[in-house]
C-alpha cells in the first residue's frame, strides 16, 4: 500500500481525464445529436443517463461483493476499502437513476413517483446500501466492522439483482424494458432505433463503467490517505 | 475431534426448545405482539369486507416480520449475554452447526406464531386461511425469514445499537422474499394455482440459506 503523499498515479490521471471528456461527449450525443422522440419529446433524452447510471450502480455493487468475498478470504484491508467505495459510488449512481426516472415520469406517467414494483425495489436497494453504511458506523472494532460489512455487502446484492429482474417476474409493472419486449402494461416505452442506440451505447459505457470505476479509484485513494493520516497520528501520539 | 454436524444441530435445537418450554419468554412475547398488531391493523385500516380480502396477507406478513425481528433479537442477544455463544464457540463443533441450530430454533418459534395467527385471522377476518398452499407458503416464508434473520441478528447483536439495528439491516434485505410470499398468498386467496410461486419461494429460501451457511462462520468469530 502506498504511504507517501504524492500526486495521483498516471493510470488514475488518464482515467479521470478520459471520463471527463467522454462524459461531455456523451452528454452532447444524448442532448443534441440523438433526434427528439416523436411521442415523448425532449424528456426522453433523460433515458440516456437513467438506464446507464443504474448499470453503473450495479457495477459498483458487484465491486462490493468482490471486495467482500476477497476480504473474508484474505483479510487484506484494501478489499474492504474496495467494498466501501463500491457502496458509496453505487449509492450516488442509484440516486441519479431514481432522480432522472422521477423527472421523466412526471410528464410521461403524470406523477413523480408511483409504487410500481420496479420503482419500489430500486428504492429498497438504496435503503439496503444506506443500511450498510449505518451498520459500518455502528461497530467500533475495526476488524469486526470490516467482516460484518463484507457479509452485509454480499447479502445486499440480492436487492440489486431483484431490481434488475423484477420487471420480468412481476406481471403488472408499468416500467418499460429496454432489452426484449416490454411488459404488457408498460407505459412510455419507445422503439429501440439506431438513433437511440447511437446515444445509448457510448453513455452506457461511460456511466456504466468509466464513471463508477474512476470514482471508486479516487475513493479508494482517499481511504488509503485517511488510513495513513490515522497511522501517523498514532505514531505521533506514541512519540509525544 | 469434532462432534458430528447433525448431532450438534439437534442438541442446540433441543437446548433452545427446552429453554423456551421452561421460560416461555420468546414465543409468548411474539404471539402477544402478533395479536396486538393484528388488532391495531384492523382498527387503523377500518377494514370492511372487500378491503379485508386485499390486505389480509399484508397484515399477516408485516406482523410476522416484526414478530420475527423481536424473537431474533432476543434469541441471539440472550445467547451472548448468558455466555451460550462463547460456550458454543469453544466447544469442538462445526460453526455451521451453530447456525443451523439457532436457525431451526428461530424458524420453529416464528412458525408457531404463524400457526397461531392463521386460525385467529380466519375467525376475525371471516376468510378461510387454513389451506394447504397457504400453510406451505407460511412454512417456506418463515424459513426464509429465519435463515437470513439468524445471520443478520448474529451480527447486530454484537453492535453498539443492537436492537435498533436489526430491523434496519433486515427489512430491506427480506423484500425479495416478502414480494414472492405475498404474490403466492394472494394467488391462493384468489383461488388460483400458486405452486409456481411457491417453487420460486423455495428458490429464494435456498439462496438465503446458502448465504447464511457460507457467511455465518465469519460473523461469530472473535
Amino acid at each position: 500500500m502506498k504511504s507517501d503523499v504524492s500526486a495521483p498515479p498516471n493510470g488514475l490521471r488518464v482515467m479521470t481525464i478520459a471520463t471527463i471528456v467522454l462524459t461531455a461527449i456523451g452528454f452532447v450525443l444524448a442532448m443534441f445529436v440523438a433526434r427528439t422522440d416523436v411521442d415523448q419529446g425532449d424528456v426522453q433524452r433523460l433515458f440516456y443517463f437513467h438506464m446507464p447510471s443504474f448499470f453503473g450502480a450495479f457495477v459498483a455493487f458487484i465491486a462490493t461483493v468482490v471486495g467482500g468475498v476477497n476480504y473474508l478470504r484474505t483479510r487484506q484491508n484494501r478489499w474492504d476499502t474496495l467494498a466501501l467505495a463500491g457502496v458509496e459510488v453505487g449509492l450516488v449512481l442509484a440516486f441519479i437513476n431514481l432522480l432522472t426516472g422521477s423527472v421523466w415520469a412526471r410528464p410521461i406517467w403524470n406523477t413523480w413517483w408511483t409504487w410500481d414494483a420496479r420503482l419500489t425495489s430500486a428504492a429498497i436497494m438504496c435503503l439496503t446500501y444506506a443500511a450498510y453504511l449505518m451498520l459500518r458506523s455502528g461497530i467500533e472494532n475495526p476488524e469486526k466492522r470490516r467482516v460484518f460489512a463484507s457479509v452485509y455487502g454480499i447479502v445486499s446484492i440480492t436487492t440489486a439483482v431483484l431490481t434488475l429482474v423484477i420487471i420480468r417476474i412481476v406481471p403488472n409493472t408499468i416500467h418499460p424494458a429496454v432489452i426484449g419486449p416490454s411488459p404488457q402494461n408498460a407505459e412510455g416505452a419507445f422503439e429501440f432505433s439506431q438513433n437511440v442506440a447511437l446515444a445509448l451505447g457510448p453513455n452506457f459505457i461511460i456511466w456504466g463503467f468509466l464513471i463508477p470505476i474512476t470514482l471508486m479509484w479516487w475513493r479508494i485513494r482517499l481511504q488509503n490517505r485517511a488510513d495513513v493520516v490515522q497511522l501517523r497520528k498514532i505514531e505521533a501520539l506514541a512519540e509525544g | 475431534m469434532t462432534t458430528p454436524l447433525w448431532r450438534t444441530v439437534f442438541s442446540i435445537i433441543r437446548k433452545d426448545l427446552r429453554a423456551e418450554l421452561r421460560s416461555r419468554e420468546l414465543v409468548s412475547t411474539m404471539v402477544l405482539f402478533a395479536l396486538l398488531s393484528v388488532l391495531v391493523f384492523s382498527f387503523a385500516l377500518e377494514l370492511d369486507r372487500t378491503a379485508r380480502q386485499e390486505v389480509v396477507n399484508g397484515i399477516l406478513w408485516v406482523t410476522l416480520v416484526f414478530a420475527s425481528i423481536l424473537g431474533l433479537n432476543r434469541s441471539l442477544a440472550t445467547e451472548r449475554e448468558l455466555g451460550g455463544m462463547d460456550a458454543m464457540m469453544i466447544s469442538p463443533i462445526p460453526r455451521m452447526a451453530i447456525y443451523l441450530g439457532k436457525m431451526v430454533g428461530n424458524f420453529l418459534f416464528v412458525l408457531v406464531v404463524g400457526l397461531v395467527l392463521l386460525p385467529i385471522m380466519t375467525i376475525l377476518y371471516n376468510m378461510v386461511l387454513i389451506q394447504i398452499p397457504l400453510i406451505a407458503t407460511l412454512i417456506l416464508g418463515v424459513f426464509g425469514l429465519a435463515s437470513i434473520g439468524t445471520l443478520l441478528a448474529a451480527m447486530t447483536a454484537q453492535t453498539r445499537s443492537r436492537e435498533t439495528l436489526l430491523p434496519i439491516a433486515m427489512l430491506p434485505v427480506i423484500i425479495p422474499l416478502l414480494l414472492v410470499v405475498i404474490a403466492a398468498a394472494s394467488t391462493v386467496l384468489k383461488g388460483d394455482d400458486a405452486w409456481n410461486w411457491i417453487a420460486v419461494l423455495g428458490l429464494v429460501d435456498a439462496i438465503y440459506a446458502a448465504l447464511g451457511l457460507l457467511l455465518f462462520e465469519y460473523v461469530i468469530e472473535d
